[in-house]
């Protein structure tokens, strides 16, 4: 039991609540984002180790005694790019909103009915 | 009403997957696999003070190469979907209200310290928390502030474009040249290693760090611009 993991999945939660219930698409990918975020904070909790520090050796890390003093540096590479596709996937979204909202002039996702059956 | 309820029962079954992982995660007390063996050899090999960035640049640096990719081509999608049209008059800034005179200056002022910090992050990436992508998103929140503050501001696309396909060429060409003249591709000892901690160390990869920096601030500028239009 770990507080940032409980965190990290009541956003998970949250978010997908905003996905499922929302009918404004701009809240849609909020939702989205809001997800992202909590998998990102469960990803770099698992890589914390109680009572060790940052992956930057300096003289309070020496070279030699790093394995034994450094948190988990992968998560947090592997989360580095997360946040980043996460932003990219993000901004295409809005941008498909803004496409939409400019032909129907409406953000309610009930309104586009083109692919629904 | 259905579609409620649907909805209750899925987020229910999340939350109890989510309980049965959350009652079951064991926390790590050692590093174990492939990060014991960045902590361990990290730093000789690489140079790198940062195990991150010395695991983002190099050792997955294939990775990051998808991940500028990624980058790339969401920024050119959005500018191909809100592209202007021909013929298309962008509304006069005269027609607008200027910004105060505080304003003005208070952006005038602010706008190089920023340039200034995201260029030292992704500069240091090799040595304190930051890199290219941060130091990039901080270059970009300078170009932010200008669009903000004077609504008549317009960025030069020639420019841009150019720094953008520029330093995403030469991350490709340092990538080939670690396979010619080191272990594989993106291998950063093209370059002497150097003194472990000074800012000229660690091969390749503040130069690497640089060019990425660069690349993601003008595309995020380059985003920004795209979704501004009328403003």
């Amino acid at each position: 039991m770990n507080i940032i993991f409980l965190i990290g999945f009541a956003l998970m939660i949250t978010g997908f609540w905003g996905m499922l219930t929302q009918k404004n698409m701009i809240k849609i990918i909020l939702g989205l984002a809001i997800v992202e975020t909590g998998v990102q904070l469960i990803m770099v909790a698992f890589g914390f180790i109680e009572g060790r520090t940052a992956p930057i050796l300096d003289s309070a890390v020496p070279v030699k005694k790093a394995v034994e003093m450094i948190v988990d540096p992968v998560p947090q590479a592997l989360v580095l790019t997360a946040i980043v596709i996460g932003v990219a996937v993000n901004a295409l979204a809005l941008t498909f909103i803004i496409k939409m909202y400019q032909k129907k002039k409406s953000l309610n996702i009930t309104e586009y009915r083109d692919l629904k059956w | 009403m259905i579609k409620r309820l649907f909805s209750f029962v899925l987020l229910t079954g999340l939350g109890f997957v989510f309980y049965y992982a959350l009652t079951n995660i064991t926390a790590s007390r050692e590093l174990t696999g492939v990060s014991a063996e960045y902590a361990e050899r990290g730093a000789a090999e690489l140079g790198a003070a940062n195990l991150v960035t010395a695991i983002v640049v190099t050792y997955r640096g294939l990775d990051t190469l998808g991940e500028v990719s990624v980058l790339f081509l969401a920024a050119t999608g959005i500018a191909v979907l809100l592209r202007r049209k021909k013929g298309y008059v962008q509304a006069r800034s005269e027609d607008k209200r200027g910004s105060s005179e505080i304003l003005k200056t208070g952006t005038d002022f602010l706008v190089p310290i920023i340039v200034m910090f995201g260029v030292y992050i992704f500069m240091n990436g090799h040595l304190t928390p930051g890199g290219g992508f941060q130091g990039g998103a901080v270059v970009a929140s300078a170009v932010m502030l200008q669009f903000l503050s004077n609504p008549s501001y317009r960025l030069n696309h020639t420019v841009f474009g150019f720094i953008e396909s520029m330093s995403g060429f030469f991350y490709v060409s340092i990538g080939i040249l670690g396979i010619v003249l080191a272990g594989g591709f993106l291998d950063n000892r093209i370059l002497p290693l150097g003194n472990f901690g000074s800012i000229l160390s660690a091969g390749a990869i503040p130069v690497i760090y640089t060019l990425i920096g660069l690349k993601v601030g003008t595309e995020l500028a380059g985003i920004l611009d795209n979704m501004r239009r009328d403003a």
